[in-house]
């Protein structure tokens, strides 16, 4: 496990150093957080408290491309739900869960600012938008 | 005349990874001639003849927060620009970051002269990590020509939690905590972001900045309403056949955004500033868009005949308990009370006993939260009891069954 650096003012953010940890091993392990506790001299609970805030940290493996799937009012009004249910159907797995291959998570999300171009998700740091449950397929076809 | 290019000025325009673009349209003469003709106390004076109130949902006028924050005691200072943008059915910073990110860095510039701030931060919600390397280009190009000798501008990362927008948990949040909600006082004007004097303001209120010192305080004052100057930019969605951002002048009747431009048929209503936004029924669709009335982040949800009140005002509740920051009690468990009655509703299992405890909850909310997402999150609900009972009514007279999803 990744020592955690010297105290500096920009890493005595515990948010920075878990958003570090999320991007590098796509979680935050749980030996992480008790280095960051230690290196900061505060306590694990207080960590694990900003780890568990965040929708974008999660403290168990995810799979390679996380989809988020939005399902906020404005995504609703233009069939979100058909989406949701064309990515599970596709992937046979439901909002929480993870392919047993480890390549997809999938999740519903609040808005992600694409409301014009409704109904959108996100697979990882893209936005996908204007879906229609045909290009779903194609979408995740495309991902590695 | 309803619409005018003021914040979007430059979009489309420049090209947002080249500074030469934007300095060609003026870019950067309102810094110019802040910093070599204008004392900080001028600048504030200015913004304040300008009239230029908050563009992120409250309006509060710019220019007492910047005055507070100069005034408070102390030497470190802080500038904060809310690029969180959480709000469901906004969508008009993204659209402003990705096209024009130098007259915000300018806005952002001239702020931090005016509060005495050498330090900045952008924070930018984790869903539009895709815009951070143009802001990081466009800050360095900044930096390249010598505009920011006097503040440093970051940029730090939510990492998805709507409440972030909130100012006080946006501060706890950039300094790594969980992002909750800050009892106030003190302001942050005073005791902000590491118990320092801070201000924040939301991406488009910094984009006003630069037009109204190049082209003067008293042009900007004339344009808009008594107490709303100046434009605002809308995000349109749901049943129109054109959604997008448009920029109009406040005051504005509802009905040009949504009829006329939008392109909106058998409109049923209107839901202005997301989630905890008002509800407009469609015999009130000339009601202007100003602070006076209703206006919020500028999201603006339309409805058409074919659609459920009640289904749009579970959905809102349900986005703000999902996302209460859960600090204080009367915001967590009466966001998840209020999603429960209208659970009942959709199971055709309300009652007028539940229509009660709606009117109870929603005059409750509002005095015992701790921010302002407990203390609006009434409003869709409280909105729909006045305009659409009947949907609730009907639903318990027919046992109505509703797809709430
Ligand atoms: C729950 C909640 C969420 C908010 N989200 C945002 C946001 O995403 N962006 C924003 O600019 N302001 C947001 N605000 C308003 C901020 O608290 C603050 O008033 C604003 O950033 C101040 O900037 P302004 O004066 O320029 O509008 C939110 C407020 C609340 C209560
Ligand atoms: S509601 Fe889905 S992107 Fe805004």
């Amino acid at each position: 496990m990744p020592e955690v650096k010297k105290k500096t003012k920009e890493h005595e953010s515990v948010l920075v150093l878990l958003q570090e940890a999320q991007e590098k091993f796509g979680y935050i392990p749980e030996d992480f957080m008790a280095n960051v506790a230690r290196s900061l001299d505060i306590s694990l609970s207080e960590v694990f408290g900003v780890a568990t805030f965040y929708s974008f940290l999660t403290c168990k493996p995810l799979g390679r491309n996380v989809i988020r799937v939005c399902k906020s009012l404005p995504c609703c009004l233009k069939d979100a739900q058909m989406i949701i249910e064309s990515v599970e159907s596709e992937l046979r797995i439901k909002p929480g869960e993870t392919t047993t291959d480890g390549k997809f998570s999938l999740t519903l999300t609040n808005c992600v600012g694409a409301c014009d171009k409704a109904p959108a998700m996100m697979i990882n740091d893209d936005t996908y938008t204007d879906l229609t449950p045909g290009k779903i397929s194609q979408i995740l076809k495309k991902c590695k | 005349m309803p619409q005018k290019r003021v914040v979007l000025k430059n979009c489309g325009i420049i090209d947002p990874r080249q500074i030469a673009t934007y300095l060609q349209q003026d870019g950067f003469k309102a810094w110019q001639k802040v910093s070599t003709e204008m004392t900080p106390e001028q600048v504030i004076e200015e913004v304040k003849t300008s009239g230029l109130r908050g563009r992120g949902g409250a309006g509060f006028p710019c220019w007492l927060k910047w005055d507070l924050a100069r005034k408070s005691p102390g030497i470190e200072k802080y500038v904060i620009c809310n690029a969180d943008e959480g709000e469901m059915g906004t969508f008009k910073d993204k659209y402003i970051l990705g096209n024009d990110p130098f007259s915000l860095i300018e806005g952002i510039a001239i702020a931090a002269y005016a509060v005495g701030a050498r330090q900045s931060f952008i924070y930018l919600r984790a869903e539009y990590h895709y815009l951070l390397d143009l802001l990081q280009q466009a800050i360095k190009q900044v930096e390249a020509k010598g505009f920011l000798k006097h503040v440093k501008i970051d940029i730090r990362l939510g990492a998805g939690a709507y409440v972030c927008g909130e100012e006080s948990a946006l501060m706890d949040s950039i300094e790594g905590k969980r992002g909750e909600a800050r009892y106030r006082p003190p302001f942050p004007t005073t005791e902000g972001l590491w118990q320092k004097p801070t201000t924040i303001n939301n991406v488009e209120t910094l984009m006003n900045i630069p037009q109204i010192i190049l082209n003067g305080a008293s042009w900007f004052n004339q344009i808009g309403t008594e107490r709303s100057k100046g434009t605002k930019v809308f995000s349109v969605s749901g049943d129109v056949a054109k959604p997008g951002v448009y920029e109009l002048v406040l005051g504005t009747p509802l009905r040009e955004l949504v009829v006329d431009l939008a392109a909106g048929e058998k409109i049923k209503a209107v839901q202005v500033g997301g989630s905890a936004g008002r509800i407009v029924p469609y015999d009130k669709i000339d009601t202007p868009l100003s602070f006076e009335t209703v206006l919020g982040s500028g999201a603006v949800i339309v409805l058409n005949e074919s659609r459920d009140i009640v289904n749009a005002v579970y959905k809102s509740l349900e986005f703000l308990a999902e996302e209460s920051c859960g600090k204080c009690a009367p915001c967590r468990e009466g966001t998840k009370a209020i999603v429960g009655i209208m659970e009942k509703f959709s199971k055709g299992e309300g009652s007028e006993r539940d229509i009660k405890l709606l009117e109870q909850l929603s005059s409750a909310l509002p005095l015992s939260s701790l921010c302002g997402l407990g203390q609006a999150a009434p409003f869709p609900v409280m909105d729909s009891l006045q305009y659409f009972k009947d949907s609730y009514q009907s639903r318990i007279k027919e046992k109505k069954v509703g797809v709430v999803k």
